[in-house]
């Protein structure tokens, strides 16, 4: 069963990890599914159970399965350009892009956050991070289109992020490589003298329409924070961030930052940060930022902040403590009471489970204190322990739950995943993944009320499962079923991009309200054309506005003249009002612009620079009727 | 039977000939025909309703997606508008319920003998009047249509289902069409019902 490669990593971990008992043991009691392949065949025109929104890590995307086929649904382009559609090139879209760095057509997109209502799914937006250049994107589950994104100011490297609290009132974003804040040209070693910070920051997200704004900023010492949770229930009040590098190291961080026996994971009260803020604590301060929003069937509207309301910690006492975790903390995860708060040290040797209650009897006993950093006490590690899981596996990272009492915990350097029991603290099995696992994802796993059922693992290397394709192997995610006592492997699926994070969602939540068209007669894109009766050609000097419309199967208006140099819009609204009838659009040679798909209903902006004189074609790229091939035309440029 | 004509209507079936007033009032609310349409592109389905005033898609797009789909064979695209029996149906309507309180008024089974009449030629000449509807849309097709079948002809059916190219199309009377139908089926009741009584009232 296991591969030459995999056994590489394991001894390389191993040998890391001399000081490690040899916990390999487990990795035996795995079992693949007798059934598996009916357990995930979804016949032909039967729809899948659960809708799985991954990230796409380097691709900047979001793709949509079907689980438990695994069946690829769509890619919704989120951070990165998207030629398939125009996202990101067309008049509606490339203001999405903007940020105060400029246009940034790309980003590493690591955590899916699905919005909640008490503390439950809700079906209505998905969140993701931009890392490269801090963002933060809502995409409304309606459309599935990615309606705003917000860039995060005085930050570099928006890693933990975007997580909600229980009732998406806020979403969490917090710096991974810190900097000076704000940013100066200051000596790099100046790091280990404090003068780097890092930035907790509360993004509101409004109510009713998902609106995203900066309500506050917390400049907190700069380590690296890694990873988020938000509470739940009794814990509804707080956010747990975890980070590395409490060292402050700033060169060979894998020596400098691995030395310490313990970092640190942030408890931070937003109810009380809040409270702060509105007594008047948090003090103005700088930061560009930009907002980009698109409305349903308008352009996207870029706007441009400035400044936040910043806060330190130690102006408000109560809202932050230190809760040593060992070794290098990744992951942290608060299970669906809210109580237990999982450490996931990728050094560590155990997997290390704080008490919510313990933490919040002990905070502010000096006694359990051991020391304070910028205002930030530091919470005793035996203090707030509810448990240890012993010798789990080799690089714990990331834990999710089931709502049965039970945690998976993904191990990176052994490759797999272990499921142990909240409260004894006991290993009940280990499952092999193939291989280096990373984030793990429950259907519901990370609300107050777990679907369970199906968990994926999300992977990191795939030497040997699929055919070669060069030298980038495709990347990958297995699918267990945990809705028995003993999870069993289903299937592995290629996926698109790094599947870092994923959220899942019970199919029923979200299939019925999905929209299948804009009707039309609510179009308020300014340059739309409800019927052909009022397709034209303005000419504005040297600019042509062209109000065209698209229907089965023709343009009009179809004959367009325009001279050398003239800038033409081509305003293409389509008239259909029918599920799955978009159209497409292209110009032959058009160098900056990519391929237009409207959909029924709406209007796309295509902007083209008549090049020499000649004669260029225009046709539908979205095969939409008997007659598809005809919907072609012309536009002449005379000198 | 001239004396049945004449012969007063009883108490409960003035009722029901009250009923048939009241239900019919219904008839200005609800469609009196349905014609759908499937074909493996729609696997959901496209539908028409026909009201006693207007023509209208199931959904509020089918109406739109039918003719998109007609144009391709050259059918005239169908709207509203463009066909007049539907500015004085309404009347037709109006004069049986009408009926219906004369009747009321003046309880006479002949009132209710007059009234099958009337119901029988509003639905044969209504009936006529579909088909030949359906018959024109059918047949008077576009020389310059994209799609032209030698021989092919569109004409939905009148009652039932008929295949057209990959299309079935299935033509049904609707509830207001079921209520019209059951009013005749009401009056029909109490003329048997009354030509009942007055034999026992003999005997
Ligand atoms: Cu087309």
């Amino acid at each position: 069963m296991l591969k030459k490669s995999n056994l590489i990593l394991v001894t390389l971990g191993i040998t890391l990890f001399t000081f490690l008992p040899n916990c390999k043991k487990g990795a035996a009691t795995a079992t693949l599914a007798s059934d598996a392949a009916s357990r995930v065949y979804v016949a032909p025109g039967e729809k899948d159970e659960v809708y799985a929104f991954l990230s796409g890590g380097f691709s900047g995307q979001m793709s949509v399965y079907g689980i438990p086929s695994a069946r690829l649904f769509k890619i919704i382009p989120v951070f990165s350009v998207f030629p398939e559609n125009g996202y990101g090139f067309d008049e509606e879209t490339k203001d999405m892009l903007k940020t105060t760095h400029g246009y940034v057509p790309w980003d590493d997109s690591h955590h899916v956050e699905a919005s909640m209502t008490d503390g439950k799914q809700d079906g209505r937006w998905m969140f993701l991070n931009a890392n490269n250049t801090p963002r933060l994107a809502r995409i409304d589950l309606k459309s599935f289109e990615t309606k705003e994104i917000l860039e995060i100011p005085n930050t570099s490297g928006n890693h933990a992020s975007p997580f909600a609290t229980e009732n998406t009132e806020y979403l969490m974003a917090a710096t991974r490589f810190s900097v000076p804040v704000p940013q100066a040209s200051v000596p790099i070693d100046s790091f280990s003298k404090g003068g780097f910070k890092g930035t907790v920051t509360m993004v509101k997200v409004d109510k009713n329409t998902g609106r995203l704004s900066v309500e506050l900023q917390v400049l907190v010492p700069g380590f690296n924070y890694d990873l988020s949770h938000c509470g739940k229930k009794k814990s509804h009040d707080w956010c747990f961030f975890s980070s590395y590098n409490s060292e402050q190291a700033h060169k060979m961080l894998e020596v400098g930052a691995s030395k310490k026996d313990k970092d640190f994971i942030l408890a931070f009260n937003w109810v009380r940060a809040k409270e702060c803020k509105d007594q008047g604590k948090a003090y103005n301060f700088g930061g560009d930022y930009v907002n980009n929003f698109k409305e349903e069937n308008k352009p996207a509207v870029s706007t441009r902040l400035s400044g936040v309301k910043m806060l330190n910690p130690k102006d408000c006492p109560g809202m932050m403590y230190y809760m040593p975790t060992p070794k290098s903390p990744h992951g942290t995860d608060v299970d669906s009471t809210g109580e237990y708060i999982v450490g996931g040290g990728k050094l560590a040797s155990v997997i290390p489970v704080h008490s919510f209650s313990k933490m919040m009897e002990v905070k502010d006993k000096k006694e359990h204190h051991s020391t304070e950093i910028e205002g930030i006490p530091v919470l005793k590690y035996e203090s707030t322990l509810a448990g240890e899981v012993k010798k789990p596996c080799l690089g714990p990272l990331h834990t999710e739950f089931d709502g049965q009492g039970y945690a998976y915990t993904s191990c990176f350097v052994s490759s797999e995943v272990v499921k142990w029991k909240l409260g004894t603290w006991e290993v009940v099995q280990h499952l092999p993944a193939y291989y280096s696992v990373g984030h793990l994802s429950i259907v519901g796993g990370s609300s107050t009320e777990p679907y369970g059922k199906y968990l994926i693992a999300m992977n990191k290397i795939t030497k040997d499962r699929y055919l070669p394709v060069g030298m980038e192997l495709p990347q990958s995610a297995q699918l267990y079923d945990i809705s028995s006592g003993k999870a069993e492997l289903l299937s592995d699926f290629p996926t698109v991009g790094e599947p870092h994070y994923s959220q899942m969602i019970p199919a029923k939540l979200i299939m019925d309200k999905t929209a299948k068209l804009f009707p039309l007669e609510e179009n308020k894109h300014p340059y739309a054309t409800k019927s052909e009766n009022d397709a034209r050609i303005v000419k504005l000097g040297n600019t042509t506005h062209i109000y065209m419309t698209a229907i089965r199967s023709h343009f009009k208006p179809d004959i367009i003249e325009a001279r050398t140099g003239e800038t033409l819009y081509f305003h293409v609204t389509n008239l259909e009002q029918d599920y799955d009838i978009p159209h497409g659009f292209a110009i032959g040679g058009a160098p900056n612009m990519t391929n237009l798909l409207i959909m029924p209903g709406e209007t796309r902006t295509f902007k083209w620079v008549a090049p020499k004189p000649g004669i260029y074609p225009f046709y539908c790229t979205d095969f939409c009727s008997a007659l598809h091939q005809e919907m072609q035309q012309y536009i002449r440029v005379s000198p | 039977m001239k004396d049945l004509l004449f012969t007063t209507i009883s108490k409960k079936n003035r009722l029901l000939i009250l009923g048939v007033g009241v239900f019919l009032v219904l008839v200005y609310f609800i469609p009196i025909w349905s014609i759908s349409i499937s074909a493996p592109q729609y696997p959901e389905g496209l539908g028409m309703h026909i009201w006693i005033n207007q023509i209208t898609g199931a959904t509020p797009y089918d109406l739109k997606n039918i003719n998109l789909l007609n144009h391709y064979i050259g059918m005239q695209e169908i709207i509203s508008e463009s066909i007049p029996e539907l500015l004085f149906m309404p009347y037709v309507l109006a004069y049986l319920i009408f009926g219906a309180l004369v009747t009321e008024l003046y309880p006479k089974v002949g009132m209710a003998a007059l009234g099958i009449i009337n119901l029988v030629i509003v639905g044969i000449v209504g009936l006529f009047d579909f088909w030949r509807w359906e018959y024109n849309y059918g047949h008077n097709l576009n020389p310059d249509a994209p799609i032209i079948i030698e021989g092919m002809a569109y004409q939905p059916p009148l009652l039932g289902c008929k295949v057209m190219l990959n299309i079935t199309a299935c033509s049904y009377p609707s509830y207001g069409g079921m209520i019209l139908g059951l009013s005749l089926v009401v009056l029909v009741y109490i003329l048997w019902d009354e030509n009942r009584r007055k034999k026992s009232n003999v005997v």
